[in-house]
């Protein structure tokens, strides 16, 4: 019996919490580097799952050289002063097809020119949009001379 | 005056605080990275120099999606699961087959060899009624055709499994065993809307 309590004894020396802030920051500051915010706030009824699906994708590179252009029929609240035929929307904001070209100047002159050639434009569009507009802004790019552009689509399984 | 000892602060808080920032930090967090099919645009042609390029028919291989979202390839109705395997056949191409694309002789630098290259190209128009959805689907299977050949050309030059592990020079090499030509045609409207 003595044996018994003797082991009792040893075991409950308690775990030092002191080091968990440590560790928990550890963690915060991961999550901190790596979080991306949303930056633009969708007007168009879009969401991931929404993108086609496809098989051979490959990751965007470099974030900073990317614009975004997003087409998709208008959220509820938008519907009465745009509609509900897809619209295009770039930054935050709804806009036409003329835009584009001076949309696409805008994103350069934000870059610097080295990096200009490495500029990529994704096309965020909701599958069931027909691709009469696309078609069109796919014309506007190649007028404004922006020849790399990405479907965006999502991983098939 | 007697100097006023500064208690020590409790950091025994401490944890909790960054535990909500944690929590904070994790629920916004989309670790997604953008994908999706990369291609080039053509640039505008110059008004001036547009000419007619005589291709040979057997040369072309020619996928037209209606409005309807159905698919005509060479003129014959198919399915897009049958689409993938046609346009391999198509694009490796044989030399004994008069059906399929002629065929050249290329001297590819980075394998030191002279390969039959394919000369056939592709040619894709959709109606201004396709859907993306559909539009994505066949040029996934298109990509894919291409893809499937370059891995396969990865493993008989360079015994690699893929296309992706091969450095640059030898990807330029399989790139030019099977070059990539997929062209679309300006939009026209067929079918109605």
């Amino acid at each position: 019996m003595a044996k018994f309590a003797k082991k009792k004894k040893k075991a409950s020396a308690a775990i030092s919490t002191a080091s968990l802030p440590d560790i928990v920051f550890m963690i915060l500051f991961f999550f901190m580097v790596t979080t991306t915010m949303r930056e633009v706030e969708l007007k168009i009824e879009l969401t991931n799952k929404d993108l086609p699906e496809a098989t051979e994708i490959k990751k965007l590179e470099k974030k900073s050289l990317v614009s975004y252009i997003y087409v998709g029929e208008p959220k509820v609240n938008y519907q009465r002063m745009y509609g509900t035929e897809p619209r295009i929307q770039l930054n935050s904001a709804f806009a036409e097809l003329s835009d584009i070209y001076e949309y696409i100047l805008a994103e350069r002159q934000q870059r610097d020119e080295a990096e200009v050639p490495f500029m990529t434009t994704s096309l965020k569009v909701h599958q069931n949009t027909k691709m009469g507009i696309v078609t069109d802004i796919k014309q506007e790019l190649r007028k404004a001379s922006a020849l790399k552009i990405n479907y965006s689509a999502r991983k098939d399984n | 005056m007697a100097k006023r000892e500064i208690g020590e602060i409790n950091a025994g808080s401490m944890a909790d605080i960054a535990f909500l920032l944690l929590i904070f930090f994790l629920v916004t967090t989309t670790m997604d990275v953008d994908t999706g099919i990369a291609r080039q645009l053509p640039p505008i042609p110059e008004q001036t120099d547009i000419t007619d390029v005589k291709i040979n028919e057997r040369n072309v291989f020619v996928v037209l999606i209606n409005a309807q979202d159905r698919l005509l390839v060479n003129g014959k109705p198919m399915n897009v699961e049958d689409l993938r395997e046609k346009a391999i056949e198509f694009i490796k191409s044989d030399p004994d087959n008069p059906e399929l694309p002629e065929m050249e002789e290329v001297k590819i630098d980075g394998i030191n060899k002279v390969v039959l290259v394919g000369k056939g190209v592709i040619s894709l128009q959709n109606d201004r009624g396709t859907t993306y959805g559909r539009y994505i689907e066949v040029q996934n299977e298109l990509v894919a055709a291409y893809n499937i050949l370059r891995d396969e050309a990865a493993m008989k030059y360079f015994g690699k499994e893929k296309y992706d592990m091969l450095n640059e020079e030898q990807q330029e090499a399989v790139r030019e065993v099977y070059p990539q030509r997929i062209s679309e045609a300006e939009p026209k409207n067929v079918g109605g809307k």
